[in-house]
């Protein structure tokens, strides 16, 4: 997490540090943010003829939680996909914390502090739940063969490491779980773990694929409350979401695409009334062919 | 039928040196499939190339013996660059295809008339072992305890191999249970999510390969000194095969899967070998049903027979944990 | 990636033309017969025989990935069982001596049955158990394993070849020759194929196959019995690659583990025509057929297969998805 904790904060759910700064911000598509953290510049990705991303401009305030929504269809995975390197890009450019990030491969994505989830969690079953933290941990010195041999080389690190796993997981309370495989766990608790592991990874944006899908409405508040407090500790957060009283309830800007373009940005109370939103979801051009790519592209 | 010459056959095969070579060789297949998910079906390419990497340089070229080792695994870890750079990134069965074809690619190359002049062509090398006996600190004889006796070159091709398999079993453990082995599991069981961990999948497997692949290598080297030889017939596809029987008979993705597994193989094959043999002397099967020339073919039959039934029945082996292996399954 | 890929591609090619210089080298001191467009349009023929011949026995290979993903590494036993078996009917001192037509229609009835016993025995009981893929390919080493050596059990180790078109005289060709036993085969041998394309484009049961292929999932919620498919292919691939060990026992000799010979032959076709596709299948194998063949040309007859092979390993270098299929890759 950064130490980006400017601004005011306090409770309440639109409280977050980025949520002011935005308030300036004119809500129409591609619209320029005051200290944008992730640029995207003509991103297209097309399966054969079938365009499934065509975004022109986009820019993601670091700070905020920015809901991604959109019809089935409307490419919203594909975009992530492409974004942290799980699926190329036939064009475009994307930069993070003003780096060029264009066409990095997915391990880069992550080492530079882009960190996603999936949809259909990927905890790894037959590694215990600690050993799924310890993972995700960055710079490990035995991650290389040589020292890898050498223990006391990497042994420290490691503790350190697993104390803040620890932490993590109490936070998300699955402390007393550390020890099981993570096979063993329920669907909810494999999302908090998905999400504690992504943590580990001390990313400064986490980008979730509908963490909400298929989780129960208990599970869904805390889900939200732990999201919204990352949030309030100086992470960025992205999240692809259909759900729209979750939406409503806890971004601080919402993006919505339709048939691979951005159609609309803007705060969430705004989204709501926005014409071209209620197109997009109502269907003025219902009769027209979905472009494919919602589907995980591997 | 002598029950003594079975047993005494079946346990000098099941701790004798082809055993310790098979353990070595299968203990590299398990880095590559038990550990990171590899599905190498050329293992004996490796050995190929340790074993002739020793022999050429040896007898070919009439190099020092240490020599010959380092070109044997520097031939292994050339062949598993050249093997890993276009396939690690392919799915699975890309790399099971490419493995089984490289490795008979290369026995048919090393076996060709053009290549014998240095690879001695289907005839093979001799006279590369000399200065590995010459190190040997026992005296001459043979030696042995109850129904158990060797040779002493046998004797020190075991001491040497099986030192080789706890030297490579404590790597291993070393490696695997370090954060590097962690990966290494992680890439096993889903690869999508390593990525998205930042782990540079790809280079995890091609370590996996070359060290695999080495360690074959040197297996090989040590069945080329224990056979006094070296022909491309000792290393055709059949040897993986029997590799990844003896390995899932002891538990892929245990680090003494390989070496149980080695030990009950070679302990079953030559129990069944002599057993049948045996029986078809003392006329207990008819030789019409069974001849002695065909025993060798019946228990590779078994063996197969085996494989299936393990993998069907007991997909863990023997060291393996039914539990764990269920929660694979996503 | 890009350098990477380069690097191999100079090694291979060094690999490859090295062995080529040092051939031509020795080719030059040894005065040859006939000119070298004779050798070549003869080394084409031969290559365009041996090559449908693979063909025919790696579409059920295809065919049987296509609808399950499983690499069936015993389909090769199915190739040798074939001959053997036929070779029983016809030639073998305990045979009943049948003429070969026969022998080879029963032979082909048998491997169609062996496929479909082993689907039924083995595969179908595997997948209820839940038996994971990699698992499987594991279990089909077994199967070579077991099935190989019991046709070394029954048959022997001795190469023999069919009762009937031992000796054959040639029939010219322009420069080259072929006879008439060799044409036959190679005739019908592309009959055949036509007949699978015919049979996987216009009948139900082919239909239902290809769509199986594209889309298990799909096939199966649009009513398509997918186990009957499964079984239809097992038998169809068991069927094949029996009639091809007729005519490689034919064009060539019967031997134990003649099968097990072609099968990296047969991946090699697979792979370049593109896992899965069986028309992919069909191209590939020829290529490899005369690839192997036409090697012969410059290099020892003893490298024909070597080459096919390291054509294969050139093509996941340069086109990892064959020549028909699509790209599909992992990371």
């Amino acid at each position: 997490m950064t130490a980006d904790t400017g601004g005011s904060s306090g409770p309440g759910a639109h409280a977050g540090t980025g949520t002011g700064r935005l308030s300036g911000v004119v809500p129409e598509p591609g619209v320029r943010k005051p200290d944008p953290l992730l640029v995207l510049d003509q991103v297209t990705r097309a399966f054969g003829g079938l365009v499934a991303v065509r975004v022109e401009h986009l820019e993601m305030q670091r700070g905020v939680i920015t809901a991604l929504i959109g019809p089935n269809g409307a490419g919203k995975t594909t975009l992530f996909n492409v974004v942290s390197g799980f699926d190329r890009a036939d064009g475009g450019r994307w930069s993070f914390d003003g780096q060029p990030l264009t066409g990095s491969p997915a391990h880069r994505v992550a080492r530079r502090g882009l960190v996603r989830t999936f949809q259909l969690t990927r905890t790894i079953a037959r590694l215990t739940v600690m050993e799924n933290m310890l993972l995700a941990a960055p710079g490990q010195r035995g991650e290389r063969v040589l020292p890898a041999l050498l223990r006391p080389l990497w042994r420290g690190q490691e503790r350190e490491f697993e104390r803040r796993a620890d932490e993590l997981l109490d936070r998300f309370r699955l402390g007393p779980l550390r020890d099981d495989h993570a096979g063993t766990l329920s669907g909810g608790q494999r999302k908090l773990l998905e999400l504690a592991r992504a943590l580990m990874a001390r990313p400064v944006m986490i980008m979730l694929d509908e963490p909400m899908a298929g989780v129960n409405p208990a599970l869904t508040q805390s889900l939200l409350g732990h999201i919204t407090q990352l949030r309030d500790e100086g992470l960025t957060v992205c999240f692809v979401e259909h759900d729209m009283d979750v939406v409503m309830g806890i971004s601080d800007w919402v993006a919505v695409m339709a048939d691979g373009h951005l159609v609309a940005e803007g705060p969430p109370h705004t989204i709501g009334r926005n014409a071209a939103v209620v197109d997009a979801y109502l269907g003025k051009r219902h009769d027209e062919p979905e472009a494919t790519g919602e589907e995980e592209k591997e | 039928m002598d029950f003594s010459v079975i047993l005494s056959d079946a346990l000098r095969s099941g701790i004798g040196p082809i055993a310790a070579v098979y353990a070595l060789a299968a203990m590299g297949l398990n880095l590559h499939f038990g550990y990171t998910g590899l599905l190498n079906f050329g293992q004996v390419g490796f050995m190929l190339v340790g074993g002739y990497g020793l022999a050429i340089t040896v007898s070919t070229y009439d190099g020092p013996m240490w020599l010959g080792v380092l070109a044997g695994v520097a031939c292994a870890i050339v062949l598993a660059l050249l093997l890993g750079l276009p396939t690690l990134r392919l799915r699975a069965d890309y790399l099971a295809i490419t493995t089984i074809a490289a490795g008979e690619t290369l026995r048919l190359f090393y076996r060709s008339s053009w290549a014998e002049p240095v690879t001695g062509g289907v005839f093979g090398l001799q006279r590369f072992a000399k200065d590995f006996y010459d190190l040997s600190p026992i005296e001459r004889g043979t030696y042995g305890v109850w129904l158990v006796r060797f040779s002493s070159r046998d004797l020190w091709v075991m001491i040497v191999g099986w030192s080789l398999v706890v030297v490579a079993a404590v790597l291993l453990a070393l490696l695997i249970h370090s954060p590097w082995g962690r990966v290494i599991r992680s890439v096993r069981e889903d690869e999508v999510a390593a990525r998205s961990l930042g782990k540079n999948v790809y280079a995890y497997k091609m370590q996996s390969l070359v060290l695999g692949g080495v360690i074959g290598a040197v297996a090989g080297m040590l069945q080329a000194i224990q056979v006094q030889s070296v022909n491309p017939d000792n290393f055709d596809p059949g040897v993986t095969f029997f590799l990844y029987t003896l390995l899932v008979l002891g538990g892929a993705g245990r680090i003494l899967g390989p070496v149980v597994g080695s030990i009950l193989f070679w302990f079953v094959l030559s129990f069944l070998d002599s057993a049948l043999r045996q029986a078809i002397d003392a006329e207990y099967i008819s030789p019409d049903l069974i001849s002695t020339s065909e025993v060798g073919a019946v228990r590779f039959a078994l063996v197969g027979v085996a494989l299936i039934l393990l993998v069907a029945f007991r997909p863990q082996g023997i060291l393996g944990s039914r539990k764990e292996m269920l929660l694979s399954d996503r | 990636m890009r350098p990477q890929r380069k690097f191999v591609l100079a090694l291979a090619l060094v690999l490859v033309s090295v062995p080529a210089l040092s051939a031509r080298a020795q080719g030059e001191a040894v005065p040859r017969g006939p000119t070298f467009g004779a050798r070549a349009l003869q080394a084409l023929i031969d290559g365009i025989q041996f090559g449908v011949i693979i063909a025919i026995t790696s579409v059920g290979l295809s065919l049987i990935f296509g609808t399950i993903h499983l690499i069936n590494f015993a389909h090769g036993e199915f190739v040798t069982i074939g001959a053997t078996f036929a070779f029983y009917l016809n030639a073998a001192a305990a045979g009943p001596g049948w003429h070969l037509i026969p022998a080879a229609v029963a032979a082909v009835a048998f491997g169609a049955l062996l496929g479909g016993a082993v689907e039924r025995g083995l595969w179908r009981p595997l997948r209820a158990r839940g038996t994971g893929l990699i698992n499987m390919f594991i279990v089909t080493i077994g199967l070579s394993l077991l099935l190989r050596h019991l046709v070394l059990v029954l048959y022997g180790t001795r190469p023999a070849s069919f009762a009937q078109y031992d000796i054959q005289s040639t029939i010219g060709l322009g420069p080259a020759s072929i006879t008439p036993r060799d044409l036959t085969v190679t005739l019908l041998a592309v009959l055949v194929l036509l007949g699978i394309a015919m049979l996987l484009q216009k009948t139900r049961i082919g239909t239902a196959v290809r769509a199986v292929s594209a889309n298990r999932d799909l096939a199966e919620a649009t009513g398509i019995d997918v186990q009957r498919v499964v079984l239809f292919v097992w038998m169809l691939g068991g069927g094949l690659a029996a009639l091809g060990g007729v005519f490689f026992g034919l064009v060539e000799i019967v031997t134990w583990d003649m099968g097990f010979k072609l099968l990296l032959l047969m991946f090699a076709g697979v792979i370049l025509g593109g896992l899965g596709s069986a028309y992919g299948a069909m191209a590939g194998s020829l290529v490899i057929g005369v690839v192997a063949q036409m090697s012969t040309l410059w290099f020892p007859v003893d490298l024909q297969y070597a080459w096919a092979l390291l054509v294969l390993i050139v093509v996941l270098l340069v086109r990892p998805q064959g020549i028909l299929g699509q790209a599909e890759r992992v990371g």
